[in-house]
């Protein structure tokens, strides 16, 4: 893989603005180059866009690994420094049953179903990420 | 050489005892009708018993004319197999044990025995004895035989019930538009949680469901393995972005689980079916309101 670095276009993962959420769409396998380009794009793209949320879409993974619970949870970690909550959204159910498994329930890390459902999550008013799930009964 | 010059006068003593359960087959399947084995399975008529004893008696006159009598596996037992499955689980179901049933077949043995002791009373005492010995030999392995089977049977059945368990007892529902729930009813194990944990997810993306609920109220008892199946469900369903809302807790059982110190902090509780889905429907957004403010109907 690390031939490829010096042509980023090819393996790239696209991060899209939707006003002011990220919108990123993970598809197939993640390597760590572009797991680490991707955390930078992001990083850069929510401080350069002052971004309030950042979605990702995982529901084109159909394989996971350790490497990409923590990945999630860097990405994650990160936004919530530069004042941006992270979603993730559309997760298989095979690709969940896996990550209980490997003991990555990335807790504190809010999830969709679908990402229409992460982008009406992140543009409404904004509460605490907390284990749990959405916490909407105390309005 | 007494011993030599009686087989050279009468043959071997297995190929002895199987003429003899040819040659006395109507006689001894007469007297087997009586005993409890065959009595009590074949209860139509005493012909139907007769006919049942003729067969099991060729067999064993088949397997000692091969001289396999002490093999459970000879081909002389393979037309009467199906026969002695159906009679020792008939047997069974009486509420026999399994060695209460072997005492029933070697009750067969006397008789024949009698009858043999008889037939062959002008022979010297060594070879009668080998004879004997042969027939007794051959009544164990008949024994061992009704035992195999109805344990195989058993087994089939075992399976197949299993089977019956894991589809039966885990259907997913849907509640509410948005909103799903697993009755679990019965242990839970590792297999079983698995296939609740698959079906609940396939069931939150096929309905889009927000909501998902797990109903234990037919769990007699939870322990920290069944508690751990739970908690992983939950957070697979978190990982969906679906929320998950265990009910049905009864108090002995949040008693046991506050004694074992399990920490179900992060994990939605409700103590009743209905409750959760009142907690769903609220979180959606959909109240129930009774229609008569003031509870009676009118009417």
């Amino acid at each position: 893989m690390t031939d490829r670095l010096p042509t980023p276009g090819s393996g790239q993962v696209p991060v899209l603005r939707l006003g002011d959420v990220l919108l990123v769409t993970l598809q197939g396998d993640l390597y760590d180059s572009t797991a680490e380009q991707l955390q930078q794009d992001i990083g850069e793209a929510i401080a350069h866009h002052t971004a309030t949320g950042v979605v990702i879409d995982v529901s084109g993974v159909e394989i996971v690994d350790s490497f990409l619970g923590r990945v999630l949870a860097e990405i994650a970690a990160k936004a919530r420094l530069l004042a941006a909550q992270t979603v993730v959204a559309g997760m298989r159910p095979a690709v969940a049953i896996t990550m209980v498994e490997l003991g990555l329930t990335l807790p504190g890390l809010r999830t969709a179903l679908t990402a229409e459902d992460a982008l009406r999550l992140v543009t409404a008013r904004p509460t605490p990420p907390r284990p749990g799930g959405a916490q909407a009964g105390s309005r | 050489m007494p011993e030599h010059a009686a087989v050279a006068q009468h043959g071997s003593p297995a190929r002895e005892v199987g003429d003899f359960l040819r040659r006395r087959g109507e006689q001894i399947a007469q007297r087997w009708a009586e005993e409890p084995i065959f009595r009590t399975v074949f209860t139509v008529s005493r012909d139907e018993a007769v006919e049942a004893g003729r067969a099991v008696v060729d067999a064993l006159g088949a397997v000692a004319a091969s001289e396999r009598v002490s093999d459970p596996d000879a081909d002389g037992f393979l037309p009467v197999r199906e026969q002695l499955a159906r009679m020792g689980a008939v047997r069974g179901r009486t509420g026999l044990t399994a060695a209460e049933v072997s005492r029933d077949v070697d009750a067969l043995r006397p008789p024949a025995l009698d009858l043999l002791t008889a037939e062959l009373a002008g022979a010297p005492e060594e070879y009668l004895r080998e004879c004997a010995n042969v027939l007794t030999v051959l009544i164990g392995t008949l024994r061992l035989v009704v035992m195999q089977t109805a344990l195989s049977e058993g087994r089939d059945l075992i399976d197949r019930q299993r089977l019956q368990l894991l589809e039966v007892a885990t259907p997913v529902i849907k509640l509410w538009d948005g909103i799903v729930a697993v009755p679990l009813i019965g242990t839970l194990d590792s297999a079983r949680s698995q296939v609740v944990m698959e079906s609940l997810l396939e069931a939150v993306v096929d309905q889009q469901a927000r909501f998902a609920i797990l109903d234990i109220t037919g769990v007699p008892t939870v322990d920290s393995l069944v508690a751990q199946h739970l908690m992983k469900t939950v957070a697979a369903t978190r990982l969906m972005g679906a929320e998950c809302v265990v009910s049905g807790i009864r108090p002995a059982i949040a008693q046991t689980i506050v004694h074992l110190g399990l920490d179900l902090g992060s994990v939605v509780t409700r103590a009743t079916l209905a409750d959760a889905l009142a907690h769903a429907l609220h979180q959606l957004g959909a109240d129930i309101v009774s229609r008569a403010p003031h509870g009676v109907g009118e009417r």
